[in-house]
């Protein structure tokens, strides 16, 4: 980009909204805004204690699970979905309508059947990713070459030979967009599904932050996952590219 | 082994696939093949010809085993066809290669799916390769491979099985013109030295009679065998001396005759 002749690096809008920021928590227009520098200050506070980093781990271990078991299963479902039609027919519906549902709203059932604990959170976060996971292995699979399906068959591969050897590679750009989705997914059901249990984790932060009023805590928190969510998604995106050409050499 | 039921192999021996009363109805009532009889020598290349819609791909898939028929059977060496097998392997229009993988798992992928130990499979493999000309690109994928390579590719993989009878579905159509006369050219070799039955499906006259030892001229509507031309060409002559040979331009003016009307 380009202003009045001068060259503006990509990121230079973020430090413009930050000393707007600044100038607003200076000012001290509401207590809901405290100065950029103090959060940041805050954040090197918090980050490196004890009761941060026991909320990170449990944090990192329902997202890593959630996600793996959504991977897991979501995987083999889209590819039975793809190539059996009568698998499709039954669960497309589902698949479709659990991947617009307001699963939110789902959590609170989730919790009277598991309780105010890790479970809940796990679950929470498999069923927020688990959808797209199913559907882009779906339509991987149904635009994999057909003669590719005849070969394998005409070398007599079994089920599982078709499923590992052909079938995962050859949807691979599609799966590998679907976890990517499903993780960005993931990191959402993580968060919502804490702050609802609201005894574990980031959840039990968030709860004593704002319970206190403590808005520099609260941001700080924000930020950090704000930060988390955007390396993850990068990082999968960055994985995705190495594996494109695929996509255009499989035709 | 007593003498009569070595008399039986030997009057089955000759005859290596046959097709017996085969239709196909495809879903929707599309008549693919009505009624077909045909059979295919054992050691001998024989193209099934004819204009489109003649119903030769269904037929040949039919014989893989990829597509039921709907009424009739097929036998290859005497035993019915249920399924893909063995003794026969197939080679593709479009090749059908995995782009994950180099030329050299490519070729070795129908061993590799019968469990065949890493370091046998790869040796095959590789003589195989070497045999369809492209010693030096095992490790390649088949993106970096031109059309007519990839198929190389697909035909090595289809020999790496050793089965008797090779399946193939207009396997030079998607190959650029010089490769295909090039091609046409090695795979006279390979049949003379590989000594197993092909079943060819091509819709150019000129390939089927320079490939062929006999072709079977396929009609539509309803499909049916219309003539079996066994060109009597002497394969021992140059590719070029072939190509003039009087006897090949006549059957290919005979077998266009036939076709003519068929091509609006």
């Amino acid at each position: 980009m380009k202003l009045f002749g001068i060259k503006i690096p990509m990121m230079a809008s973020l430090i413009f909204w930050a000393i707007l920021w600044e100038i607003a928590g200076q000012l001290d227009v509401s207590i809901l805004l405290p100065p950029f520098s103090s959060i940041i200050m805050r954040m090197v506070e918090i980050i490196p204690t004890q009761t941060f980093f026991k909320a990170f781990l449990i944090t990192a271990e329902c997202f890593l699970l959630g996600t793996g078991i959504a991977i897991v299963l979501g995987i083999p479902i889209g590819v039975l979905m793809g190539r059996s039609i009568v698998a499709d027919r039954m669960l497309l519906p589902w698949v479709n309508m659990f991947l617009s549902a307001p699963l939110t709203a789902l959590v609170p059932v989730l919790m009277t059947l598991f309780g105010f604990g890790m479970k809940t959170i796990i679950l929470t976060t498999v069923l927020f990713a688990i959808w797209i996971i199913v559907l882009d292995a779906r339509a991987g699979v149904k635009n994999i070459t057909p003669s590719l399906v005849d070969m394998a068959k005409s070398f007599q591969a079994s089920h599982w030979q078709a499923f590992t050897k052909i079938y995962v590679w050859a949807a691979l750009p599609e799966i590998l967009a679907g976890i990517r989705l499903g993780c960005i997914r993931s990191v959402k059901g993580v968060i919502i599904g804490q702050l609802l249990v609201s005894v574990v984790g980031f959840g039990r932060l968030f709860e004593l932050y704002s319970a206190n009023f403590l808005m520099e805590h609260m941001w700080a928190l924000l930020f950090f996952l704000f930060f988390f969510a955007f390396l993850i998604a990068e990082g999968l995106g960055v994985l995705e590219r190495r594996f494109e050409y695929y996509a255009a050499a499989r035709h | 082994m007593s003498n009569s039921s070595a008399a039986v192999s030997r009057a089955a021996s000759s005859i290596a696939v046959e097709v017996e009363k085969v239709s196909k109805i495809y879903p929707g009532g599309v008549e693919a093949l009505n009624d077909m009889t045909i059979q295919f020598p054992k050691g001998e290349l024989t193209s099934l010809l004819g204009p489109s819609g003649c119903g030769k791909t269904t037929l040949l898939k039919i014989i893989a085993g990829l597509l039921p028929a709907t009424s009739g059977r097929v036998t290859v060496n005497g035993v019915e066809v249920t399924g893909p097998g063995e003794e026969r392997a197939f080679v593709f229009q479009d090749f059908a290669l995995m782009p994950w993988a180099t030329v050299l798992r490519n070729a070795a992928f129908g061993l590799e799916l019968r469990g065949v130990a890493k370091s046998e499979r790869h040796a095959i493999a590789e003589k195989y390769i070497e045999a369809v000309g492209l010693k030096g690109c095992e490790k390649l994928y088949p993106h970096e491979l031109s059309g007519g390579m990839r198929q190389r590719v697909g035909l090595a993989r289809a020999l790496a099985v050793d089965a008797e009878v090779l399946l193939m579905d207009e396997p030079f159509s998607a190959v650029d013109e010089q490769t295909r006369r090039k091609f046409q050219e090695d795979l006279l070799d390979v049949i003379k030295h590989e000594g197993k039955t092909f079943i060819f499906v091509t819709h150019s006259i000129e390939e089927a009679v320079y490939v062929s030892h006999s072709i079977a001229l396929l009609l539509p509507r309803p499909s049916r065998v219309s003539e079996i031309i066994r060109p009597d060409i002497d394969r021992d002559i140059s590719p070029d001396a072939i190509r003039r040979d009087p006897v090949y331009l006549d059957i290919v003016e005979r077998i266009w005759k036939g076709l003519r009307t068929y091509v609006e």
